[in-house]
């Protein structure tokens, strides 16, 4: 019933979740001012796992894994990535955010900076890597995304699924232990979707720590190794991916996943 | 219709091929901009009419002229057109003003190795390393056209260096306490030790120049002097008052805000009368502080408050993702302004900025209202004396063709480095 996001077969020998916490959400909260975005979140994720997010619009899917980055503060509970609290403290703010690479929605890459530069730019300034280096890695992810040919180019030259490889090749040159993204696909046409998901799966195949916010069925059947689902800022259902399509328990779960499988 | 119309398969696909003769070359360029209909035809007929009316009176006013002459009776028996022989005989001074002739060198020198000092930062093509002497132009310039003790404006620069130095010693005990004490070193470096010490190494190794006073100063070298150095200091400015109005810090951000608003709300004339009259109640007594500088300051803090609103207008049109992007890689907040935020903003800000420089260029004839003699407090004087007494045309004409020539190269710069940072569309 639901597009496959790949033809192949996937590679599963090195996607092993082992029993390393990566991210340890407790009793999460956030507000938009008086508007309680986040309820109560409680989440651990393992390394090496995949988990895709799903929900409705508005139910705080992407302003939790923004939370998980900083790019949005919470305001209780606690967050803790690769062992480090997120607090107010910068330090420990710029550590997690050198670990943990992130794709958007609209792939936010530097328009005045050539597709070289936007990948060495923080190997460079924020790792200190030099620029000859950081070229020499920058070229091998562009190559793993399939692009080095661009490499001169500007973003504004690139077609939109290029430029989204190119964000994830931007972010994987900080060598990041785990991956957020965020409605990689939402902004692409149907026939870019393809190569940025190809991306992602042998990212995934590489074992890989992702959360994925995204409305891709196919990739969450195939890849994920969980999904949840969300609604109303809060978790409201977590499963596999076989028992979460076929046999989902919630009736919120039931209503969303008929609506965006059902045609 | 029947609905076998509906089927259509297409066997083979069309060669590209050129466009129509008339689409193409001047013919097409002449119909487009020129002939395009009856009534456009008819005003580029009269137009060019008009054009041709208005050559056909100033040409020869401009070319059946004299440039030998000692007054404006002697002019105009010799020719009935401009009278150039005023700019001719003036020209010295409405370059240099009353600056010492045998000193004018100094001045020569010193707009030389400020064109070579600009270089760098104009021309990506120009070596970096010059950079260095861009750094160094201020005092070198300062010196050479006040003459005077090298280790003054020495001192003043090194400054800068103390700042930096108090700043980089308490930022790992505090961030905020080095930011408060970074710049309150440089203040008290500047009032208490730099004179001192300046004392003290002129004693040992002079390094003097004559000193020329400021009031000798004059002419388009006086506009270039405020100009130049109002430009160069007001773009920082502006852009460290941009960033801080849009600070989270409450008390940094009320402070910029209410510079802005101040300095935007008060007409310039007001703040130079305060340069000029009441700084010098402010200052301690005995303090003379040059009338220059102060002119210096205050064009600069004008200009500064104007920048930074531009400047702002070019970050409020940075999407958001910027900012976020440059977050999620893990850049700083400075990092992430230098490298991502500022050159996009300020490439949007290109020609507001360059409109801001021209703006501020134009102003600097604002100071001959408090006595300053630049071209146009020189004009007044020029046509003050009995030779040129009744001249108008000639004199201002050549001023502002002089201002135009300034004015115009900013334009086209501008234009140029719009073209250059052009990296297809955002």
């Amino acid at each position: 019933m639901t597009d496959l996001a790949t033809d192949r077969e996937i590679d599963r020998s090195q996607m092993q979740v082992s029993d390393k916490v990566a991210i340890q959400i407790t009793d999460m909260n956030k507000w938009y001012g008086a508007f309680h975005v986040l309820r109560d979140i409680n989440l651990t994720v393992y390394e090496g796992e995949r988990i895709v997010i799903c929900g409705p619009s508005g139910s705080g899917k992407s302003t939790l894994i923004r939370c998980i980055n900083r790019l949005e503060e919470h305001q209780k509970g606690q967050i803790i990535v690769d062992g480090t609290e997120l607090s107010s403290d910068l330090k420990n703010i710029d550590k997690i955010r050198s670990e943990v690479g992130m794709c958007f929605q609209h792939f936010n890459l530097f328009p005045h900076l050539t597709i070289l530069e936007n990948c060495t730019l923080a190997p460079i300034w924020v790792r200190k890597t030099p620029k000859k280096e950081a070229e020499e890695i920058a070229m091998h992810f562009l190559e793993k995304v399939k692009i080095p040919d661009q490499a001169n180019k500007y973003p504004g030259q690139l077609s939109g699924g290029q430029q989204q490889r190119v964000a994830i090749a931007r972010s994987l040159c900080m060598k990041p232990r785990i991956m957020l993204f965020d409605e990689p696909t939402s902004a692409l046409d149907p026939e870019m979707i393809k190569e940025v998901l190809d991306t992602m799966i042998e990212l995934a195949e590489e074992g890989m720590t992702m959360l994925c916010v995204t409305h891709e069925m196919g990739f969450a059947r195939q890849v994920a190794n969980r999904v949840i689902f969300m609604d109303a800022g809060q978790i409201v259902e977590q499963n596999e991916p076989e028992p979460f399509f076929n046999n989902p328990q919630s009736d919120r779960t039931k209503l969303f996943l008929s609506q965006i499988l059902g045609h | 219709m029947s609905e076998m119309d509906m089927s259509y398969v297409r066997t083979e696909m069309l060669p590209e091929q050129e466009p129509p003769r008339s689409q193409t070359g001047a013919a097409k360029w002449l119909r487009e901009n020129l002939f395009s209909g009856w009534i456009n035809t008819i005003l580029t007929i009269l137009s060019l009419a008009f054009i041709a009316l208005v050559l056909h009176e100033f040409l020869p006013w401009i070319f059946d002229s004299t440039w030998n002459a000692n007054s404006l009776s002697e002019c105009r028996e010799i020719a009935p057109g401009a009278c150039w022989a005023v700019i001719k005989e003036r020209w010295p001074q409405l370059l240099y003003g009353f600056y010492p002739e045998e000193l004018r060198w100094r001045v020569n020198l010193s707009f030389v190795l400020m064109l070579v000092a600009i270089a760098p930062v104009l021309f990506t093509g120009v070596p970096r390393k010059l950079l260095w002497f861009t750094a160094a132009f201020p005092v070198l310039g300062y010196w050479l056209l006040w003459g005077g003790s090298l280790w003054g404006p020495l001192m003043a620069l090194a400054g800068f260096g103390v700042g930096a130095g108090v700043y980089a010693a308490i930022r790992p005990v505090n961030n905020l306490a080095a930011l408060i004490a970074g710049p309150l070193a440089v203040v008290i470096w500047w009032l208490a030790a730099a004179g001192p010490v300046a004392g003290l190494l002129a004693g040992g190794v002079p390094l003097m120049l004559e000193p020329v006073p400021s009031s000798k100063f004059g002419g388009f070298s006086l506009s270039i002097i405020i100009g130049v150095t109002g430009i160069a200091f007001s773009l920082p400015l502006g852009i460290l008052l941009a960033l801080g109005r849009q600070s989270n810090l409450f008390i940094v951000k009320a402070i910029c805000v209410g510079f802005i608003e101040f300095i935007r709300g008060v007409p310039l004339i007001t703040l130079l009368f305060v340069a000029s009259v009441l700084l010098n109640y402010f200052l301690p007594p005995g303090t003379s502080f040059d009338i220059i500088l102060r002119v210096v300051i205050m064009v600069t803090l004008f200009a500064s408050a104007y920048m930074a609103e531009v400047v702002r207008g070019g970050l409020a049109a940075l999407p958001r993702g910027q900012y976020e992007a440059a977050d999620a890689l893990g850049l700083d907040y400075w990092k992430a302004q230098r490298l991502i935020i500022m050159p996009q903003a300020l490439k949007i800000s290109i020609p507001n900025i360059v409109s801001t420089f021209i703006g501020l260029f134009k102003d600097t004839t604002l100071v001959s209202i408090i006595g300053l003699l630049d071209p146009l407090g020189l004009s007044t004087a020029i046509r003050a004396d009995t030779n040129w007494n009744g001249i108008v045309w000639e004199l201002y004409g050549f001023i502002a063709l002089m201002f135009f020539i300034f004015c115009y190269s900013m334009s086209r710069y501008s234009q140029y480095l719009e073209r250059k940072l052009q990296t297809g569309h955002r």
